[in-house]
């Protein structure tokens, strides 16, 4: 204690708040744009259930645990749960969104290549939790 | 200081005791003794995750219950109680009073506490410590469930007590000579998380009844098939849990403000910036606590609204990190155990801090969120942060308590250890988290990186594991048989304590 001047510490403070305000910002302008969906997005269904996935597109195609989807081309999802809570979640594209019974969210994606990428929970939903897993699979119609 | 010695007497003297140093006593035994019972139980999960495949967990169902009754056990039964072990210590005597404002309350605070481990421990309920809705309502097996729900109300009444009674402590009873600016850091430290729990806990203790009645069936407040809304549930849940993160780090930090000063053989750099910063801290934990929500469907503007409070928490944690550094700079530093114990703790509170600025920034926060990332996040704080103050601070009780020293070699390799495998375990979490492993999974598909960081992480858990087995050795060799202490200065750190009531009584 003492009255010695405790400017070192503010100095310090004021860069600690000016590195916050930028990694606000930045996450605010990133988040503002990942958040616009597009306006030609196809709409998949996507159901949560003690333990699987289900995946309706809008032409009424129904597929379990394996989503086929199109490079390219722009998908929103509609996320809706059966039972308890879920968390869709393509890591590999950071698609993740909780499946909540009663709600319906959405968040969506773009494809970038071809390929397989896996599909996971990532919320706690009992027993089989650890194996609600799903597989993604990205063609190219050119191909 | 010295604490109170006294003389072997029978066990239910000090059972039936109202005294604070006994109070602190029974709390000191019984939290160390929750510490090595979940510690176990993490080695479990750890074992379990050295290889994909079911390994020394028959179960996914074993699985769930081990982490759920780890993480309840640790927070609750070790975290909690060890805070109020020193609290009842030393806050009477920092504020020269003979005893806890209402010793009894404060006696019955601490036997709430085996019952209510006994419900947690004989219950095994499976629905993480977070119990989630509608999971929790509709598909938990009682009466695991049930007991569990019971428990928490009961520890959550105790931490009410007990939070009272520390309040009323430092406010009223502190000496008419002292102001409150020069009651000790540490004191401060339970002024503010007390108030915390007085404003946090209550909301919890409301939910834990809905969450009762709805899983009688009589109500649906989180029930969606009854109209209710499992979101509502994540609300009062963290409005609680989050404040109460400050609730467990503020007097760990507390602890460190005692440890640095003394080793550094200097005064604090700041007093006032610790009292400004822990009352900041206590303010703003409260701004903050739907960040663990960004992934529920919450709206553009809400997620904006609680990244800005939780990012206007980190300069006050920011400001106890330049204070402690300032502390020792240029001071003549003994790293004795305590001081290491205490330095290691606040390298990590760094890292954790770092890490938590991340997970805050809205889209990263969708790479991490439930991904083992969280885990290593916030273990840093549990284990690195305040279990390092809380052990460091253990070492630095030990002679005044038990009036015989420990084995500083033991206490040393025991830090090494524990710092070594910490890191092993939660940085290589975080990694773990970004390749995308969700927490709370039984066994896990066998992709390289996954299996060759579990492994690291399981080895790292496993030397945690042997340095506490050192640590247990040592206490309870020591607290017998150890050297005679000098309780006058036991660390040979020499020169004067530097309370700021002391400068203007250098008699008392």
């Amino acid at each position: 204690m003492g009255g010695h001047s405790n400017w070192p510490e503010w100095i310090y403070i004021g860069i600690v708040v000016a590195l916050m305000c930028w990694v606000g910002a930045e996450a605010w302008e990133a988040e503002r744009l990942v958040e616009h969906v597009p306006a030609d997005a196809k709409t998949i269904i996507v159901t949560g259930q003690q333990w699987f996935w289900t995946f309706e597109h809008e032409d009424g195609t129904k597929e379990i645990g394996e989503l086929h989807v199109e490079v390219g081309k722009a998908y929103k999802f509609e996320i809706h749960s059966k039972d308890v809570n879920h968390a869709f979640n393509i890591h590999d594209y950071v698609v993740l969104m909780d499946a909540i019974p009663g709600r319906v969210n959405t968040v969506w994606f773009a494809p970038t290549d071809a390929g397989t990428h896996d599909i996971q929970c990532r919320e706690y939903c009992g027993l089989i939790h650890y194996n609600m897993r799903g597989t993604l699979i990205v063609e190219d119609p050119t191909a | 200081m010295v604490l109170e010695l006294q003389k072997p007497r029978p066990i239910w003297q000090i059972m039936f005791s109202t005294h604070h140093t006994d109070v602190g006593l029974l709390y000191l035994i019984s939290s160390l003794a929750f510490l090595f019972l979940g510690g176990s139980l993490a080695l479990a999960i750890r074992a379990e995750l050295f290889l994909p495949g079911a390994q020394i967990i028959g179960d996914a169902m074993t699985f769930n219950r081990i982490f759920t009754v780890h993480g309840t056990t640790l927070i609750f039964l070790f975290i909690i109680p060890f805070a109020s072990a020193v609290g009842n210590y030393y806050v009477p005597i920092m504020v020269r009073y003979k005893d806890m404002a209402y010793p009894k309350l404060n006696a019955i605070a601490f036997w709430m506490i085996p019952p209510a481990g006994a419900l947690i421990w004989l219950g095994f309920a499976d629905f993480t410590w977070y119990a989630t809705p509608p999971y929790s309502i509709i598909s938990a097996p009682g009466p695991a469930a049930d007991m569990w729900i019971f428990g928490l109300k009961i520890l959550g009444i105790s931490s009410v007590l007990g939070a009272i009674n520390f309040v009323v402590t430092i406010l009223k009873c502190k000496h008419p000579d002292m102001s409150i600016g020069q009651v000790p850091l540490l004191a401060w430290s339970f002024l503010s998380s007390s108030l915390i729990i007085l404003v946090a806990i209550p909301t919890f203790a409301a939910a834990l009844l809905m969450l009762l009645t709805d899983r009688l069936g009589v109500s649906g407040f989180f029930n969606p098939a009854m109209g209710g809304d499992p979101i509502a549930y994540a609300h009062l849940f963290w409005f609680t849990f989050h404040p109460e993160v400050y609730v467990l780090v503020i007097p760990a930090i507390g602890m460190m403000y005692e440890i640095i000063p003394r080793f550094s053989r200097k005064p604090i750099y700041s007093y006032n910036s610790g009292v400004f910063a822990f009352v900041l801290l206590s303010i703003v934990g409260f701004s903050s606590w739907a960040h663990h929500m960004y992934a529920t469907g919450m709206s553009f503007t809400e997620k904006t609204v609680f990244m800005v409070g939780t990012l206007a928490a980190v300069p006050a944690s920011a400001m106890h990190v330049f204070n402690f550094v300032a502390t020792m700079w240029n001071g003549r530093i003994k790293f004795s155990t305590p001081m290491m114990w205490a330095v290691g703790g606040i390298a990590l509170f760094f890292s954790a801090g770092a890490g938590g600025v991340a997970n805050a920034a809205m889209p990263l926060d969708f790479t991490t969120h439930d991904t083992y990332w969280v885990v290593g996040h916030f273990h840093l704080f549990v284990m690195g942060t305040i279990a390092f103050g809380s052990i460091g601070f253990l070492y630095y009780m030990f002679p005044y308590v038990t009036g015989r020293m420990y084995n500083e070699t033991m206490g040393k390799v025991h830090f090494i250890m524990s710092f070594v495998g910490t890191v092993l375990v939660f940085f290589t979490q975080h990694v773990l988290g970004l390749y995308g492993m969700p927490r709370r999974i039984f066994d896990y598909p066998p992709i390289p990186e996954w299996i060759a960081m579990n492994q690291i992480a399981t080895v790292g858990a496993m030397i945690i594991g042997i340095s506490m087995a050192i640590f247990l050795a040592n206490m309870i060799y020591s607290s017998g048989k150890g050297k005679l202490a000098n309780t006058e200065d036991p660390f040979g750190v020499g020169g004067k304590y530097y309370y700021p009531f002391e400068a203007k009584n250098p008699s008392h």
